[in-house]
């Protein structure tokens, strides 16, 4: 009997914990009836188990599964939408990771399986990603003026009112007139502004509460400020060295090694701080360990343009002489260095993407390049030129002239005629930048900080792994230590991201010369012969030279005999074979040569 | 002892008798030596018998060795009779004493033949009688066990190898759940579960009692079979007159394929002529029907004979000039028949080339033949190639300049300087600096150009403000705020920061060496191509200059091509720029800062002067360090004389210089505005990947298989879950019992016996969950669905 249960529960699919409870019917079928079912329940189980080992990917399968999709359930209804949801493919052209090559065609056996199941999970990677879309359904909207009616003629002020109460909060002054123009940082997140006063003023706040965290004077010319890998600790370039303040304002570094800082980049996911100093050297400090990873003369002069790459981590400097050149820490010389103005380049600024660098110099000149191919896609005249460059992370480009502050949209597709955001603040510009996840633009001048509101500046979706800009204390901490954990070493850093994924295709000659560089000496390298010291006049000039003469080229000389030894025996073979053949020599032959 | 001998003999024989019998049967003996010696006695006895003739003399001959053995004594006899009685009879041989006569097989089998039953040993008894030849050499020992290993080799292998495609899918499979025969847990879909679904309860099982008794469809309760079947029989005639088409269309087919392939084979000139001559002739008729019809279709026929004219026009297939015409037309003063057939051949010829006399198209037929004896590109200009610079005799499209006419005077520079184009470096530089000189005289030139050209157009107005609504002092007014619309008012203005410019410089008296404006270097530019070696020289040589220089220029210019690569200086820079209108103007700079800074401002901006020429420079200096140095090997004074002023001889020289590989071309070699460093990043390098790893042929493949990243960084959870799942996962706990051969041959053994399911799901084409199982299975699975639907199906 319980055998039998045991078969039926089988049957049922269900779980084998459940057993069926015993029915009043049980005893009435007959025995020979329950074998055939057995046996055929047993059939069908099988079939379900070989499912698991057939090395098929889910994704395949799920395939095949839609592929039915459309038929009739056993209630006879018809699924009125067949198969897995349609993806667009802009969609998936935007989770696209490399071209797709059909490379399991050539290939066969094991290789063309392994190169079938990657490309199986490219595939469903990309197509979960695109459909995963759909939870990001925050949108960016833009400023839209009324016919006749340009988006940079409306004012802040307009925009303030007619924006909700929190939002049109987000439009205010901060009137500080005292400690002369002053830069400006957001942090990653967005919710925190330090500000950094030319005069040594540098405070630091939440700028959406307008809580002050801290705020100080350094007593001392201050050339630039920059939030480390969380609000809790800042960098400040004063006039002789660079220091690290936490978010209470207390100094927690000097860092002599690092003098004369004016500008300053921050790389988040390798954890250091690039400086650009007024001796023309560039420096790299992992702020994680303290150390100084890099120190390079850029024998350019004095560095006070600099920017960042976001996406490869690359460091741009903008020179006097009208180039920017590209930076890693791993080579002393520029990877690239591109001529962008006829005058000296003022500001630089890379975009999210790390597709579009824009540029402005003192030929009054707005430039914006493609990166990746190195090659100029808009050139702009501006009036009077722009001094400070920022790019949102939406693409509006921030260029402020003098104390107008001029906010720009797709300069990178199309050539744009006019602004879309215009504002005039009351001293010259000195920094400005886009807060990451908000429509704001914070823009520090010499008489105080401007916040400002553009519509359509901010990241509306933002991934709450990385920068989360609603996170509590816990989940900061829990953030830092992961990030910590996941830090990218500097020796990854280059001009193309992806290139860790590539093959080293350089020769083994290549690959030696450069451990040889790396180690100092030669590690395959063969021992000088040194010959012995001989007493009674055998250590003579000429005995120990005739020594050395025996020896030397020891290698070559085997090579050379060997070469010598096998001539010979081709010869030798020759020779024979013309002497055996000579038994079936023609009339003709004698006359051969 | 003879006696012994004797009986040894003949148990010998008889030995020899039972061994032939029972070497058939069994297969080897086991011991080589043994049956070797075996043999060796089996000769004696052979021999013996067939001396076995003179069996007189050999009883005397016994008799005469007994009578000597007696002689011995008396001891000796005695013992001898006594032996004699074991040896007649003994149970442990046979002797033949008492026949006296050696044993022959008949004897064996006379008393045989009595027994009835052994009728088979009889058979192959007799069949040895009559075999004649001895058998052969038992195979040695190592030989017997090599066959046998190779055999049992086989076998084992022919086992093991049924669990290659097992081990193969294991392999291969994503992930393997440990213990392997596990139904998955979780929820199961509807049709699983159903598909193994039993009426159970007794009315149950009378409600489907009843449904098969009178044939209702369980699953799909439209048709019954009968209605089924009824509609399926009404297609069939559809079905067969269908197919009794299509079967005629091939046959007709075929027929006419070989009627085709018949024709062509035939071979008789005659018959191709003829049949040619009657197509044609067809084919006029058809046409001259067609003109009067369809006049399009005729057209195009027409285009086509026209098409057959060119054809035959261009070719010289009907023109005597081949190898057979030539013959023919030697033996054509003797051969009647060659004469004709060369006739026949121009006739040919003429019936083909002759114009067709179409009075609509005769104008457009005349134009090939102009085509013909008068190509276009004689008389018209040839397409201007963009590319190449020396096939261009225009500027290029922004040509009207107003730098154009100063700069004739530059051929003769250029000429110059293409006199000795190869010097030092320190020449070079000295010619750049004349060069510059120069250039400030053409620059002053031009601006005085554009001062009258300003005063000379009325309607360009320098400075024209439209929304500024900040006050501005002269300065702003003419060099930081301006709103212009088009490229001239542009050009206007920017003369004005020049001369505003200039008025600095004046005040300034030092530092600015040159004169040299950001403007001007934007016209210089935009009309001038240089070099890179001399760019600084041919900056000033516009398209003007080489279009008076003539011949001289191109030819220098190619000839130093060889040597050093070209920058096109237009490349660099040249993005024409957009103005954008700004509605608010900036306020005025403090004032006190204004003067100074715009000052210093435009010290910073002319710091490096000639920001392009020093670009390309460097650029230059990069190239020639990236290229490797050619090693001169040559020792002066070897095998020749040497000395002060004496160079070894060329051909020296050209032999002892270690040519080198060229590099592989710059990144950058496209990107004139453009320096890519060509190091290679070592630190990257210890982290790749340095070797193809296993199953890959090629980087590609390893790439491509490597550019989806697998963590969650990039990928969706589910994503990564799926991407970074285990290999193989065991349960806790749970035994894992090797694999047995049931579990791979189960499909093939599983008999379909007893019955189907109550329900079973044929959804769609058979895809219910039992089909989507692979291997073995399948086929077992395919029998029993092929046994339902046969048991279904209505008779």
């Amino acid at each position: 009997m319980a055998a039998h249960e045991d078969a039926d529960s089988k049957r049922a699919h269900v779980g084998k914990k459940k057993v069926a409870p015993k029915r009043y019917w049980d005893s009435t079928e007959e025995k020979g009836k329950q074998h055939a079912e057995e046996g055929q329940k047993k059939d069908v189980q099988d079939g379900e188990r070989k499912k698991k080992p057939e090395g098929v990917m889910p994704g395949v399968k799920r395939k095949r599964k839609d592929k039915a999709g459309g038929q009739k359930g056993i209630s006879g209804t018809v699924d009125p939408f067949p198969g897995s949801a349609h993806i667009s493919k802009e969609k998936l052209n935007k989770f696209r990771r490399g071209k797709k090559k059909n490379m399991s065609l050539d290939a066969s056996g094991r290789l063309k399986y392994r190169l079938s199941r990657s490309e199986v999970a490219s595939d469903l990677a990309q197509k979960q990603a695109a459909r995963y879309d759909l939870l990001l359904p925050e949108d960016a909207g833009f400023l839209e003026g009324e016919e006749g009616e340009d988006t940079c003629t409306i004012a802040q002020e307009d925009i303030a009112d007619a924006v909700d109460i929190t939002s049109g909060a987000k439009y205010f002054n901060l009137s500080l007139s005292q400690f002369g123009p002053y830069r400006v940082n957001y942090t990653k997140t967005g919710r925190h502004l330090l500000l950094g006063g030319r005069r040594g003023h540098v405070a630091c706040l939440d700028w959406q509460t307008k809580q002050l965290n801290c705020e100080m004077n350094v007593m001392e010319t201050v050339n630039d400020v920059k939030w480390l890998h969380t609000e809790a600790m800042f960098a400040v370039a004063q006039k002789k060295w660079l220091y690290i303040y936490d978010s209470k304002g207390i100094e927690l570094h000097c860092i002599r090694k690092f003098n004369d800082v004016l500008r300053m980049q921050f790389l988040p996911y390798h954890f250091l701080l690039a400086t650009a100093s007024a001796t023309g050297f560039l420096q790299y400090l992992d702020v994680s360990v303290g150390k100084e990873v890099a120190a390079i003369c850029t024998k350019t002069g004095r560095l006070d343009v600099m920017a960042l790459n976001s996406q490869n981590a690359i460091i741009h400097l903008g020179h006097p002489t009208g180039t920017v050149t590209l930076w890693s820490p791993n080579q002393r010389e520029p990877l690239v260095k591109i001529l962008c103005h006829r005058g000296g380049v003022r500001s630089i600024a890379v975009d999210k993407t790390g597709t579009y660098m824009v540029t402005s110099g003192l030929d009054r000149k707005l430039k914006v390049f493609d990166i990746r191919a190195l090659r100029p896609l808009q050139s702009y005249l501006l009036p009077a030129g722009a001094s400070c460059l920022s790019l949102s992370q939406r693409g509006l480009l921030c260029a402020s002239t003098g104390n107008i502050v001029q906010v720009y949209q797709d300069v990178c597709g199309t050539p744009v005629k006019k602004p879309y955001v215009a504002h005039r603040v009351r001293g010259s510009v000195w920094g400005a930048q886009f807060c990451p996840f908000e429509d704001v633009l914070g823009v520090g001048h010499s008489e105080g900080f401007t916040s400002m509101i553009v519509p359509g500046a901010g990241e509306p979706n933002f991934d709450g792994l990385d920068a989360n800009p609603y996170r509590n204390a816990k989940q900061r901490q829990e953030w830092e230590v992961k990030a910590l954990l996941e830090k990218i070493q500097p020796d990854l850093i280059g001009l193309d991201p992806g290139q860790l994924c590539q093959m080293d295709r350089a020769s083994w000659e290549q690959r030696h010369q450069d451990k040889v560089q790396a180690l100092g000496f030669d590690p395959l390298a063969k021992e000088k012969f040194t010959p012995r010291l001989k007493t009674k006049g055998r250590s003579s000039t000429g005995k120990v030279q005739k020594r050395k003469k025996q020896v030397a080229h020891e290698d070559q000389r085997d090579q050379i005999r060997e070469t010598v030894e096998k001539r010979l025996e081709k010869e030798k073979e020759k020779l024979e074979k013309i002497n055996t053949d000579q038994g079936q020599r023609s009339a003709l032959d004698r006359f051969r040569k | 002892m003879a006696k012994k001998r004797k009986v040894e003999k003949s148990g010998g024989a008889l030995k020899t008798s039972s061994t032939s019998v029972t070497v058939s049967q069994k297969v080897h003996d086991d011991d080589d030596d043994d049956e070797q010696e075996l043999f060796k006695t089996d000769d004696t006895v052979i021999s013996a018998s067939e001396d076995e003739g003179g069996s007189d003399d050999e009883r005397k001959h016994r008799k005469l060795l007994d009578a000597i053995s007696s002689l011995g004594g008396k001891k000796r006899r005695k013992l001898a009779e006594r032996s004699e009685a074991s040896a007649q009879i003994s149970e442990f041989s046979v002797s033949a004493e008492g026949a006296g006569e050696k044993i022959t097989l008949g004897d064996l089998l006379g008393t045989i033949e009595k027994i009835p039953v052994v009728d088979k040993t009889k058979k192959q008894l007799k069949n040895l009688q009559n075999r004649k030849d001895t058998l052969e050499l038992p195979l040695s020992r190592q030989q017997t066990e090599k066959i046998q290993r190779e055999v049992a080799y086989d076998k084992t292998s022919k086992d093991v190898s049924r669990w290659q495609s097992v081990v193969m899918r294991n392999e291969r499979a994503e992930q393997l759940v440990f213990p392997l025969n596990q139904e998955p847990s979780g929820p199961k879909k509807v049709e699983q579960v159903v598909v193994g679904w039993k009426a159970q309860t007794p009315l149950e099982l009378e409600i489907f009692n009843l449904l098969r008794m009178n044939r209702q469809p369980v699953n799909d309760p439209v048709l019954t079979p009968v209605e089924e079947a009824s509609l399926k029989a009404m297609s069939l005639d559809e079905a067969k007159i269908r197919r009794a088409e299509l079967q005629k269309a091939r046959v007709l087919q075929s027929y006419y394929e070989a009627k085709a392939k018949r024709e062509r084979k035939i071979k008789s000139k005659k018959y191709h002529k003829v049949l040619n001559k009657a197509k044609r002739k067809e084919f006029l008729k058809d046409f001259e029907e067609m003109r009067r019809t369809d006049p399009t279709a005729a057209l195009e026929e027409l285009q086509k004979m026209e098409l057959s004219r060119m054809e035959e026009r261009m070719s010289l297939k009907h023109q005597n000039s081949g190898k057979w015409a030539k013959s023919r037309a030697i033996m054509a003063k003797y051969d009647n028949e060659a004469r004709k057939a060369m006739q026949q051949q121009l006739e040919v010829n003429k019936e083909l080339t002759q114009k067709l006399a179409v009075p609509s198209e005769s104008e457009e037929e005349e134009e090939p033949e102009e085509v013909v004896t008068l190509p276009d590109f004689v008389n018209e200009a040839q397409p201007v190639d963009p590319t190449n610079p020396w096939m261009m005799g225009k500027l290029t499209a922004e040509a009207p300049e107003p730098g154009e006419g100063s700069d004739t005077e530059l051929p003769a520079e250029g000429a110059r300087q293409q006199e000795n184009p190869e010097e030092g470096l320190e020449e070079e530089e000295e010619v750049i600096e004349e060069e510059e000189a120069l250039l400030r005289g053409f620059e002053e030139r031009r601006k005085l150009r554009q001062s009258e050209d300003g005063d000379g157009d009325g309607d360009m107005v320098p400075v024209t403000t439209v929304e500024t609504e900040a006050i501005l002092d002269e300065r702003d007014a003419s060099g930081v705020v301006e709103i212009s619309d088009s490229e001239e008012e542009e050009e206007a203005e920017v003369s004005e920061f020049n001369s505003l410019f200039q008025k600095l410089v004046e005040k300034e008296q030092e530092g600015l060496s040159r004169l040299r404006t950001m403007e001007d270097m934007d016209l210089l530019s935009q009309d001038a191509s240089i070099e890179t070696s001399e760019s600084a020289k041919r900056s000033a040589l516009t398209p003007g200059s080489e279009e008076t220089a003539g011949t001289t220029t191109p030819q220098a210019n190619v000839k130093k091509r060889n040597k050093k690569k070209m920058i096109d200086r237009d490349d660099v820079l040249t993005k024409a720029s957009k103005v954008i209108k700004v509605p608010m103007a900036p306020t005025a700079v403090e004032e006190e800062e204004n003067e100074e800074e715009q000052k210093m401002i435009i010290k910073e901006a002319f710091a490096g002067d000639d920001v392009i020429s020093d670009f390309l420079k460097d650029k230059r200096k990069q190239v020639e360090a990236g290229k490797p140095t050619v090693a001169d090997l040559t020792l002066p004074g070897w095998g020749e004389w040497g000395g002060i002023g004496l160079k070894p001889s060329r051909r020296k020289r050209r032999r002892f210089r270690v040519k080198v590989v060229p590099p592989p071309p710059r990144r950058d070699q496209n990107l004139p505005g453009v320096i890519i460093s060509e190091k290679r990043n070592t630190s990257i390098a210890v982290h790749q990947v340095s070797q193809l790893p296993f199953p890959f042929e090629n980087p590609e493949q390893f790439e491509s298989s490597m550019r989806t990243p697998i963590g969650n960084t990039w990928n969706t959870q589910r994503t990564v879950q799926k991407l970074t799942a285990p290999k193989v996962i065991t349960q806790m706990g749970a035994i894992i019992e090797p694999i047995t051969q049931e579990d791979f041959i189960q499909g093939k053994t599983q008999v379909t016996t007893g019955k189907q399911p109550d329900i079973c799901l044929t959804t769609g084409k058979g895809q219910g969950p039992q089909r989507r199982t692979r291997g073995p299975q399948k086929k077992g699975h395919s029998k029993r669905s092929q046994q339902k639907k046969r048991k279904s199906k209505p008779i």
